[in-house]
């Protein structure tokens, strides 16, 4: 193929004789493949393969949640704008599971020998749920469209900051991963808030739905920015964050939207802890195990499936 | 695995060769764009007989990264370069920046609008509550009057527009 054939036809590149085009992959190989993925000085690889299933778990979860609304929204436009969100933040997730499995192996669930399973999907798919670290925010159920907007826009403002500050990360893994998902969230960020407003100032009806979506998921929230102590540790060593130090800025963007929207801040007491744990002890709520079960039942019926 | 020493003219030959097959496969979504034309392609060094070729994904969950790394491997394959080992590499992440101004060409006369500049998200990102407007030019008949149908499209790096002036609908990539 010349270089004067590059403008020909969108198509040549397909339909030509180079039936290399035509080897689509669908495989999946090691996200961070040639990455140099070794842990940093001074760093246990436990605290930081747990850090970075919690960032992982979160994004893994909440992109599940998001998925369900394939060809389920209100319109064509959002059912892809949500889909869209969904693969970002799987993709996120991929690269997390992958980072924490190579920081510490021994997080991985062991799997019947020969099992072509990757680590990040055996994290995915063979866990159960005490061992997913996720805050409880992102498992609850979809509710309706204001309510999946709500959610998404305390979630997405939250992970915003949270990443912006993790491009600084001693860790280069991480580092990377923050600052690609930046870019990412601040679409995702924009897009909640964008329909909180529109939401808020529209119909009686419209406004009354985001309202009560702002109050069902408001008791989710407090547990955002609590802190593990594993995230206490990481983030003494350099590589990760205390979310307690992003609430002044999460609060000023959320107050900004509802403020905008002329919504009151929901005024709940957060969902407690059970025995002193929550979501990032793996202590999850009901909705969770069900969540599990749908996204884990065909990779658990065939562990040694190949796809 | 030493790098192969410049003086060694068989290797820089076949390294340049695998250069040049490298920088003709195509985006398997965008595929009037040559992975170089669109930014992903980071480099192609030959070591100790094996091609190593490294690419960055533009989305974090881009489903055509496989489908890239897999064309790579072929297309060497099919070219007599039996040892081809792909590498991720993740920073700097990619930016809409990245693609070529022959990359930008190409998306035009294909009837995709070729992204502005990318903005700065190096600081603080600050809250955007209307929508993004951006100065779109319709690529198929070149008015400046377009309007934004839905910020997110049929891959991860497109938003959708519909000309005023013409009435077709466009895709624009996105500036990220």
């Amino acid at each position: 193929m010349s270089a004067t054939h590059d403008h020909e036809s969108v198509y040549d590149g397909l339909l030509g004789s180079d039936d290399s085009q035509w080897a689509f992959g669908t495989d999946f190989e090691d996200p961070l493949a040639g990455i140099d993925t070794t842990v940093p000085d001074g760093v246990d690889p436990s605290d930081l393969g747990r850090y970075c299933l919690m960032l992982g778990d979160d994004a893994l979860v909440m992109s599940h949640r998001l998925s369900q609304w394939c060809s389920n929204a209100p319109d064509l436009e959002e059912d892809i704008a949500l889909a869209n969100i969904a693969l970002d933040l799987l993709g996120q997730a991929r690269l997390l599971l992958a980072r924490a499995a190579a920081a510490d192996p021994t997080l991985v669930p062991s799997l019947p020998e020969g099992s072509p399973v990757p680590p990040e999907d055996a994290l995915a798919f063979f866990r159960g749920d005490r061992e997913f670290l996720n805050v409880r925010l992102v498992e609850a159920d979809n509710g309706d469209f204001g309510q999946t907007m709500a959610r998404l826009v305390v979630f997405s403002a939250w992970r915003l900051a949270l990443l912006q500050r993790l491009r600084g990360s001693r860790d280069t893994v991480l580092a990377a991963v923050a600052a690609k998902g930046v870019k990412e969230m601040t679409y995702h960020r924009d897009y909640a808030a964008r329909w909180i407003l529109t939401l808020a100032r529209g119909t009686d009806e419209s406004r009354s739905r985001v309202e009560a979506g702002l109050r069902a998921i408001w008791p989710l929230e407090a547990e955002l920015f609590e802190g593990h102590p594993v995230e206490a540790r990481v983030s003494e060593a350099g590589v990760g964050i205390d979310p307690g130090v992003v609430r002044p800025e999460v609060d000023a963007v959320l107050d900004e939207v509802l403020s905008a929207s002329g919504i009151e801040r929901a005024d709940a007491r957060p969902l407690a802890r059970v025995r002193g744990e929550n979501g990032r002890d793996g202590l999850h709520t009901e909705a969770f195990s069900r969540l599990l079960a749908e996204m884990q039942v065909v990779a658990r019926a065939h562990p040694s499936g190949s796809w | 695995m030493d790098p192969v020493s410049p003086g060694s003219s068989r290797h820089a030959a076949s390294a340049e060769e695998a250069r040049r097959i490298a920088v003709r496969v195509r985006d398997p979504e965008l595929p009037m764009l040559t992975l170089e034309d669109l930014g992903v392609l980071r480099g192609v060094e030959v070591v100790g007989g094996c091609v190593i070729v490294t690419l960055t994904p533009t989305y974090s969950g881009c489903p055509a990264l496989a489908t890239m790394r897999d064309d790579v491997v072929h297309r060497l394959h099919n070219h007599g370069f039996l040892e081809v080992e792909v590498r991720i590499s993740l920073d700097p992440p990619w930016s809409s920046d990245d693609i070529t101004p022959k990359g930008r060409r190409a998306l035009v006369e294909a009837g995709i609008s070729a992204p502005g500049p990318a903005p700065d998200t190096s600081g603080p990102v600050p809250l955007s509550l209307l929508p993004t407007h951006r100065a779109v030019t319709c690529p198929q008949c070149g008015a400046a009057d377009a309007v934004l149908t839905s910020e997110f499209g049929a891959t991860a790096c497109k938003a959708l527009y519909r000309c005023t002036e013409c009435l077709e609908p466009f895709e624009h990539i996105k500036e990220i």
